[in-house]
């Protein structure tokens, strides 16, 4: 059983803080969906209102369509998993697993199978017997996964369980969250700070800032249309033009920028809308680095521009090339490996393109990085 | 010992060597050794101490089990009646303190905010600036027959006639669990305070109630501290002078009241230091038997 999720205008306040602030969204049954944030921006809040463990100073909460005001979170069909896990230290691993069963009463025997066959889901099979501090981050991870589904949720609620593990970890973590989720067939909500988790596991994606949700959508919709310059720029990387607009032609905007005059496409507001321009509008335009390509390589772009040489850097499968047009813009490209960038370093000028579909115009307002 | 030495500097690590041998020494070894010895001589005048008359002797111990140093055919009922008494007793307020202390302590580790946690563990510990004895007296103002509650419980018409509090060891009783309740709650507290909270969450999202909660998660966790607060409590309840005097009622002894009539009314140092000698060895044995049934080991107690 899975069941949907739906938060109607929740705020959550500590005294006159508003930790989230009216966050309305509806989580599909069996779907895998993740609120990503930097930290401090009001995730955990969120995902306790959901678990029961506060409750939301304004709006409602919706669980399989029934308003969870005033139920407590050993009654709601939700199960959390901590940041820290919390898992018993005193326990066995299959007591740990079996521990919602035996505080209903369930025998023995049957607690014990019922944690054999949670420890065979999560691939821990034969382990039960030993004690937590015996395992490994991930397999303790897999044990937090397995108690938390042992109640049989219809709403699994994960509080950034892989943030403790080393990056190969967390990688093979997440393919395997997913499968977890596709073979229990609930709904995941999931709470991270890191764009690459979200974007690997989600189904749908919800950006938040200072208890705010910012745009929900897929993770193609949030990477390639970011609707506000903070998910631009926290959702991966991006390049921050500043200047105005000089011509408008239907979707297409002329940006005004650093004494360039480069074509790019208003920014989606969603349900198919666009923004809308007029001449002289303070704007922001994004270009992400992977898309804006060397002179020499093969690619269609309509805007060309040269940037001074700064620094490159290496980071394994691509390089990263920091430019700045005239000293103040900052301009990075990132490129594979593979591409030849050794006349680059001594060259003082660099030549630049990108395509206008490629690049998105939006109102200027807050960056994620500052 | 070098690292010692190294770690602390020469000056201060000669210091803690010489501080604590001579604690150790000197406060407990000696004393403590002195009295065993004395415990096995006869009770004779000073003058003649070291004479031929100076011999090892059994007979203060036969006196506590059989009431005369000589026949062995019947038991000593008053003292050895006393002793029983004492450490039942005892054992019974460890566990009233124990129960009446934890909700205590686990409010102030886990529930309350850190200012509120604050604020009642000062107000614990300022009543104790107050010293044992008057404290005592006060209890027993408080339950005298024309005391406090008596007067309040007549007035109120609750009762028709004072009720006795004294001579039913109410205030002994009373006085006894209050008088030792720090070491309780503070072992407990320290214990309770390095629980993961999230733990305690993380029970109540899988369906623990409250009570469930506590067996499984919270007392396993502050196991070692409630061996600690109650190894403390038992100790110094059985080994309690000042409140029995003051708050007991004219026909219950406790058991160091005689070890100290012996010692100063009876002058008899020797036998006072054997009955001294049970109390202790059977209260020690009475602990390592609770910490070993209840698994728990020296070594955590004093973590
Ligand atoms: N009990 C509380 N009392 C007061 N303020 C709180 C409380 N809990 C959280 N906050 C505040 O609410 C804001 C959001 O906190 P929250 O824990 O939800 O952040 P988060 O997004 O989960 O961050 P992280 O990624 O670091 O875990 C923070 O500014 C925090 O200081
Ligand atoms: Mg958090």
């Amino acid at each position: 059983m899975s069941a949907d999720v739906e938060l109607q205008n929740v705020s959550v306040s500590f005294g006159n803080f508003y930790a989230a602030k009216n966050v309305s969204v509806k989580i599909e049954k069996g779907e895998f969906f993740s609120f990503l944030g930097p930290s401090g921006c009001g995730k955990t809040t969120l995902l306790r209102a959901i678990s029961g463990f506060s409750e939301p100073s304004d709006g409602q909460i919706l669980i399989g369509n029934q308003d969870m005001a005033g139920i407590g979170p050993n009654k709601r069909p939700t199960s959390l998993i901590f940041q820290n896990l919390a898992l018993f230290p005193l326990m066995s691993v299959a007591d740990n697993i079996a521990f919602s069963l035996e505080v209903r009463g369930t025998g023995k025997v049957q607690r014990r199978k019922r944690a054999d066959e949670l420890l065979e889901l999560v691939a821990l099979s034969g382990q039960g017997d030993k004690k937590v501090h015996e395992l490994s981050g991930g397999q303790r991870q897999r044990v937090a996964i397995a108690r938390a589904l042992a109640i049989e949720p219809e709403v699994l609620l994960l509080d950034e369980p892989l943030s403790a593990l080393d990056l190969k970890l967390r990688q093979k973590m997440r393919t395997e969250l997913r499968e977890i989720q596709k073979r229990v067939g609930i709904t995941f909500i999931y709470i991270t700070h890191d764009q690459g988790e979200a974007l690997t596991m989600s189904d749908r994606i919800a950006v938040m800032n200072q208890g705010e949700l910012e745009q929900i959508g897929s993770c193609h919709n949030v990477y390639e249309s970011p609707r506000t310059p903070f998910v631009a720029t926290f959702v991966g990387e991006n390049n921050a033009f500043y200047g105005t607009v000089s011509a408008v032609d239907g979707d297409m905007v002329n940006v005004l920028a650093d004494g360039h005059n480069f074509l790019a496409k208003a920014g989606d507001l969603g349900e198919g809308k666009k923004y809308t321009f007029k001449k002289d509008d303070k704007v922001i335009m994004f270009v992400r680095p992977e898309s804006i390509f060397l002179k020499d390589q093969n690619n269609q772009a309509d805007n060309i521009f040269t940037a001074g040489f700064k620094a490159i850097e290496f980071e394994g499968n691509l390089k990263n090339i920091y430019m700045s047009i005239d000293g103040k813009q900052n301009v990075r490209c990132s490129v594979s490996n593979a591409v030849d960038t050794t006349d680059l370093s001594n060259s003082k000028n660099v030549e630049l393109k990108f395509s206008s579909r490629d690049a998105v115009v939006l109102p200027v307002g807050p960056l994620a990085v500052d | 010992m070098k690292y010692f030495f190294n770690k602390n500097g020469p000056l201060i690590s000669t210091y803690l060597i010489i501080a604590i041998s001579f604690w150790f020494v000197f406060l407990i070894i000696i004393p403590q050794l002195y009295m065993f010895d004395l415990s096995f001589r006869p009770n004779i005048p000073s003058l003649l101490r070291g004479g031929p008359d100076d011999v090892y002797t059994l007979i203060h111990y036969k006196h506590f089990l059989f009431g005369s140093q000589t026949s062995g055919e019947s038991y000593n009922y008053v003292d050895v009646g006393v002793f029983f008494n004492t450490l039942l007793i005892a054992i019974l307020i460890t566990l009233i303190n124990l129960c009446f202390c934890y909700p205590i302590a686990f409010y102030i580790a886990k529930v309350a905010s850190p200012n509120t946690a604050r604020l009642l563990i000062v107000s614990l510990i300022i009543p104790f600036w107050i010293n044992e004895l008057l404290r005592s007296f006060a209890l027993r103002i408080l339950f005298a027959g024309e005391g406090f509650i008596n007067n309040a419980l007549l007035k109120l018409g609750l009762i028709d006639n004072g009720i006795n509090f004294i001579a039913m060891d109410v205030a002994l009783y009373t006085g006894l669990n209050y008088a030792y309740i720090l070491l309780m709650i503070f072992p407990l507290y320290n214990a309770m305070e390095t629980l993961d909270k999230n733990q305690l969450e993380a029970a109540e999202d899988l369906g623990s109630s409250m009570l469930k909660t506590h067996f499984r998660i919270v007392i396993p966790h502050a196991k070692a501290g409630i061996a600690s607060g109650c190894t403390m409590v038992f100790m110094l309840t059985a080994g309690a002078l000042a409140t029995p005097v003051v708050l007991s009622s004219p026909n219950t002894f406790w058991f160091t009241q005689l070890i100290y009539q012996w010692f100063n009314m009876n002058d008899n140092w020797p036998r006072g230091a054997a009955y001294s000698v049970v109390l202790l060895s059977v209260s020690v044995v009475f602990v390592l038997l609770m910490m070993r049934i209840f698994k728990v080991k020296i070594g955590e107690i004093v973590r």
